[in-house]
């Protein structure tokens, strides 16, 4: 249980980095908020300056502590500020209706590449030089493309030309969201387009990490002992090769999901899908900062919870992190 | 390892090669590859701006210039206001890889630093520094690079590099600092220090030269790193959108309906190059790799045995003789034959 401990104030820390960089971000910069403001709307009077900053509550009275603690205060309750491009509407409600679209998009593709990946890894290890092996710079080809660039020539084959797909958008304009079946279906099927690009655009990586481990413990002594006992190829591949190669794959999942849900964002533009990457996008668009922070918080934050739960399943696969204090 | 034992009556199939041909020739075919690729980009780079067809910016005025496709005296077609798209190309990649590779140097020196600090003070740096690493690399840079380059009042390169340099560091520092760790307790070092050798001489004489695949290889991986995110914050429109890089190209493409208007030559090459340019980085990478990882070399060359090929772990194969070859009523009537079980069983594995 140490080792979950352990992990778990690693990521209290990361948090509170976080949100600190996020505290002083518009105070170090020079760019503001309320100037946004005042330049969108030219009649607006200079003595209107305090009011906006009252309305976004970007105003920094007091001491720089008592702003801090206020601060925190506020995102302990989850309290972001108003937007500056959707007047009057809270950050946390723009929020809230768009973190369900990208967590279940983004995790899913995710979580599907990372084990299309892994096993894709397994296979090409086990028949070095084979076709799977073969095809590996090919899909490093596919990796190497923006994730939004493969995105525009998916969305402009398949769904504009071909009609196999809807064109963009999270759910067609004919549905009544909600939890009714319509909804649901339409949403599927708006969803299987972006989820396959991103699942096309970061196998690879997973897939090449998974080789070159299991290529490593391919070699160990413990495989060959493996199958001079006699055991079944599949049980020395998958219980005694894969297992030992899976664990560096689940840490290095963990380590890299902050730049794969990155990229999955950009993507979420391509295709007009109602998540956080497109808020962010028009947060940028119009210098709406209060909006732009509060994402960036989200993210980092299910970044982190995501790697919390790959932590407990390290503790779950591997017994050493039970056992041993401190296995990292 | 797989122990190969070859009873194989052709001793040709496994013999080495002989080990007298050049460096170049010894690197895996991958890291050939992404060599020359780059090299290729790198040259673009370096005299693509200097025999640009036309001013990338200069919007042609004339109506019929608009959204050509390819021709002889456009070569890759003009953009809807009439600029020619290999000239913004040339400038665009000469732009995106400077600006990558600023990054990857300044990146990997902070790696290095940072890296190697921790390992050789120990302690309480150590904890302290690692600490750090891992903070910035759990972070999600995207989102955190919008943020600081959107409060910046003017966008461009500068401000670019600088901020993709802070953020691009811990990964490589963490990857230099488990090497350097492993190298401290050498026996060599221990030789220099007792020697009399200062600190900073051991460092940079001893610890560093030794890894300098690794160094080279966080240095790709930066410069990879890089061109992703600063195309990606291009297309966003966080970036200085009068100057032309990969990314500002896409952004524009994108933002005047290149890829609905069916102006493939204006969207496609930038895309291309930035994709060409990632997979030349990384089949270098995996080169790096493989040079330092023999269990990695291409399996091209990998032990064959009567040309089969082995799998690691294949059990040890015993090949008899080559039988004669029969034909298919010989064979047939050969099955019913004792010895029959014998050829089987080199062929079954």
């Amino acid at each position: 249980m140490s080792f979950i401990l352990r992990r778990l104030s690693f990521y209290i820390v990361a948090a509170w980095v976080a949100l600190t960089i996020n505290f002083f971000i518009p105070r170090a910069m020079p760019g503001n908020a309320v100037q946004a403001v005042m330049a969108k709307f030219p009649n607006l009077q200079p003595s209107a300056y305090k009011a906006i900053e009252a309305m976004l509550g970007v105003g920094h009275p007091g001491s720089l502590w008592h702003q801090y603690v206020s601060y925190l205060d506020d995102v302990a309750h989850l309290n972001f500020g108003t937007s500056v491009s959707q007047y009057p509407a809270t950050v946390s409600s723009l929020l809230g209706q768009t973190i369900p679209w990208t967590l279940t998009l983004v995790g899913t593709a995710t979580v599907i590449a990372f084990l299309v990946g892994t096993g894709l890894g397994i296979v090409a290890a086990w028949r070095r030089g084979g076709w799977v092996d073969r095809a590996l710079p090919g899909l490093m080809f596919f990796q190497a493309i923006p994730y939004f660039f493969l995105a525009l020539i998916l969305l402009e084959v398949l769904a504009v030309s071909l009609h196999l797909f809807p064109i963009g958008q999270g759910f067609s304009q004919t549905v009544t969201p909600g939890w009714n079946l319509p909804f649901i279906g339409s949403a599927v099927d708006h969803s299987i387009l972006p989820a396959f690009t991103i699942v096309i655009t970061s196998v690879a990586g997973w897939m090449l990490q998974m080789r070159n481990v299991m290529v490593t413990t391919i070699g160990e002594d413990y495989v060959l002992a493996g199958q001079a006992k006699g055991l079944p190829n599949h049980r020395v591949v998958l219980s005694y090769a894969a297992r030992n190669a899976f664990l560096p794959q689940l840490q290095g999942f963990g380590l890299a999901l902050g730049f794969v849900v990155s990229g999955a964002l950009i993507m979420e533009i391509v295709f007009s899908y109602p998540g956080i990457g497109l808020l962010l996008l028009s947060a940028v668009s119009s210098n709406d900062y209060p909006l732009m922070q509060a994402i960036f918080l989200v993210i980092t934050f299910a970044v982190l919870l995501a790697n919390l739960i790959v932590d407990l399943i390290i503790v779950a696969v591997d017994p050493r992190a039970r056992s041993r204090e401190g296995a990292r | 390892m797989t122990v190969v034992l070859p009873v194989s009556a052709e001793t040709s199939a496994l013999s080495t090669r002989p080990q007298q041909l050049g460096r170049w020739r010894r690197l895996p075919t991958n890291a050939k590859v992404g060599a020359i690729l780059l090299a290729f980009f790198v040259l673009a780079a370096i005299i693509g701006p200097l025999v640009t067809p036309y001013d990338p910016s200069f919007q042609n005025p004339s109506p019929s210039l608009s959204l050509q496709p390819p021709s002889a005296a456009h070569l890759l077609g003009t953009t809807q206001s009439g600029q020619d798209v290999l000239s913004q190309l040339l400038v665009g990649i000469r732009l995106t890889l400077e600006l990558a590779v600023i990054v990857g140097v300044v990146a990997t020196v902070l790696a290095v630093i940072v890296g190697v600090t921790a390992a050789f003070l120990g302690g309480f740096w150590d904890e302290l520094l690692s600490l750090l690493t891992n903070v910035v690399l759990v972070i999600p840079a995207l989102p955190l690079l919008i943020v600081l380059l959107g409060y910046l009042p003017q966008r461009g390169q500068t401000p670019t590099i600088l901020v993709l340099s802070l953020l691009g560091w811990p990964w490589g520092a963490r990857l230099i600092r488990a090497q350097t760790m492993a190298i401290r307790g050498r026996d060599f070092i221990a030789a220099s220090r007792e020697t009399g050798e200062k600190t900073w001489r051991i460092l940079a004489f001893e610890i560093i030269p030794n890894q300098t695949g690794l160094i080279a290889a966080s240095f790709v991986n930066t410069v990879l790193y890089a061109i992703g995110a600063s195309v990606a914050l291009s297309f966003i429109g966080v970036t200085d959108l009068s100057s032309w890089s990969l990314g500002t190209m896409l952004y524009w493409s994108e933002s005047q309906q290149a890829l609905q208007l069916g102006a493939w030559w204006w969207f496609a090459p930038p895309g291309i190059a930035i994709a060409l340019m990632g997979t030349a980085l990384v089949l270098l990478n995996t080169g790096i790799d493989e040079l330092g990882n023999p269990r990695l070399r291409d399996a091209a060359n990998a032990s064959t045995i009567a040309g089969r090929r082995l799998r690691p772990t294949d059990p040890t194969p015993v090949l008899l003789a080559e039988p004669a070859r029969r034909g298919r009523v010989g064979s047939f009537l050969h099955s019913f034959s004792r010895s029959s079980i014998l050829d089987r069983g080199g062929e079954q594995r």
